[in-house]
């Protein structure tokens, strides 16, 4: 009756810089969205169990550091091997075109490059969430 | 195998599943309660509240590592303000405690207010009851110290601690009604910082004027929760109060309150749930409604009547 949707917007690896991220994340909240934040250079472990513990809907990965081809699938991994593999997993950050097809296959359900607006990430999650 | 049945087996993911059962009022929920309930009432409840900024979620870091020295298990739940405007919120208390995530000992959870009337203390207390039920030793629930939140942790909470922080202004802010009246420990952090001295003299005059806690006076104790400092001692005082409550009988009296005002506030609720559903959600509600509007009955004969008519 209540459901709400959450979001665990995480940044994995080594990387210094989250303001995209929490730009992101306050979009998010102003759509209404509940934004579990839990900073910089998590583990994917960490994402994965944060993920677990609050039940969300969407974990939404951000990147600069080039390290998404390993880090996203690893994630996605772990989230599997806790029974949530219902979890809706986006990823953003700086990510070369080429790099996508290959981080959808691993089960990224849609990768937002810079200069993507938030509207459209609210709108994807709006649209794609279980 | 149901959700309740995993979780009293030990399943993160179904004691995860069970509060966001009770979070979005779903059908299962009152069957997992239902299904739990006698395994409740085992866990030491600490609630932590104080104004932003207090350093409430660094000081719970550093006692649930504390706890899990001496082989505790911890829930954490936290709670962070819901917009009211777009219903969306951030939570970000994890953000301090991001070693105990992969602690498997320790369960955080963060919970939004989300707004409702009464909503929260009822959902948040039920987290309680789920944490308590999969087995955790000590339960912290820390809350936003704006509103009436901190009021109602007194109602779930074992021992309430409320923490201050020098320098916030006119240091009797901090001390205003209501704040003083719940904390059964008083928690001073960044105490490094100036008008430390100051604050505890304010807090002590305070608690000195306060004879209702029985023979238990609330400790102020001093803590520079990011150093690490001054967190062993609090411990020593939070099971002080523990043995206290559990020596005088007031644990006891206390579980009774909140056992007594839980049952009360569910018959409430479920007969309010109730009379929405027959009477508002009704066809003859409308009419009823212009009745009043027009001024041809007055609001205090129709509730008596709707009262009247449900209870026969």
């Amino acid at each position: 009756m209540e459901k709400r949707i959450r979001v665990l917007v995480a940044k994995p690896g080594l990387d210094g810089h989250d303001r995209g991220a929490k730009v992101v994340a306050r979009a998010l909240r102003d759509a209404g969205f509940e934004v579990i934040y839990t900073g910089l250079r998590q583990t994917p472990e960490q994402i994965a169990e944060a993920a677990l513990q609050e039940d969300v809907n969407v974990v939404a990965l951000s990147l600069l550091s080039g390290a998404h081809n390993h880090l996203f699938p690893k994630v996605i991994g772990l989230l599997k091997g806790k029974g949530m593999s219902d979890v809706l997993v986006i990823g953003g950050g700086v990510i070369p075109d080429s790099d996508i097809p290959g981080l959808k296959e691993a089960g990224v359900a849609e990768v937002f490059t810079p200069g993507t607006t938030t509207a459209k990430i609210v709108e994807f999650i709006t649209a794609n969430v279980k | 195998m149901d959700i309740a049945t995993e979780l009293l087996a030990g399943s993160r993911l179904a004691l995860s599943r069970a509060i966001t059962a009770v979070e979005n009022e779903y059908d299962d929920a009152v069957e997992i309660m239902k299904k739990i309930y006698s395994h409740t009432g085992k866990a030491q409840v600490i609630g932590i509240t104080g104004p932003p900024g207090a350093g409430k979620s660094t000081l719970t870091d550093k006692l649930v590592k504390e706890y899990r020295r001496q082989g505790k298990t911890v829930g954490i739940i936290a709670i962070d303000p819901t917009s009211p405007f777009t219903g969306g919120a951030i939570l970000g208390d994890r953000i301090r405690m991001n070693d105990l995530t992969t602690d498997e000992g320790v369960f955080i959870r963060s919970m939004g207010t989300r707004g409702s009337l009464g909503g929260l203390s009822r959902k948040t207390a039920e987290a309680v009851k789920i944490m308590d039920a999969f087995g955790k030793d000590i339960i912290f629930v820390e809350t936003v110290g704006v509103g009436q939140s901190e009021i109602d942790i007194v109602k779930m909470a074992d021992t309430t601690c409320v923490i201050l922080v020098p320098g916030l202004g006119d240091d009797i802010q901090a001390i205003k009604a209501g704040i003083l009246e719940i904390g059964d420990a008083f928690v001073i952090n960044k105490a490094d910082r100036e008008g430390v001295e100051r604050l505890n003299i304010e807090l002590e005059m305070m608690l000195e004027l306060d004879q209702d806690k029985g023979e238990w006076r609330p400790p102020v104790k001093r803590t520079v929760a990011q150093e690490n400092t001054g967190i062993t001692e609090l411990i020593a005082v939070l099971d002080d109060h523990y043995h206290y409550l559990v020596e005088s009988g007031q644990l006891a009296a206390r579980r009774k309150k909140r056992t007594k005002d839980e049952l009360v506030t569910m018959i409430h609720d479920d007969i309010g749930r109730y009379v929405s559903k027959k009477i508002i959600a009704g066809k003859e509600f409308e009419e009823i409604l212009s009745h009043v509007e027009k001024r041809e009955k007055d609001p205090y004969t129709v509730v008596s009547e709707i009262i009247t008519s449900v209870l026969k």
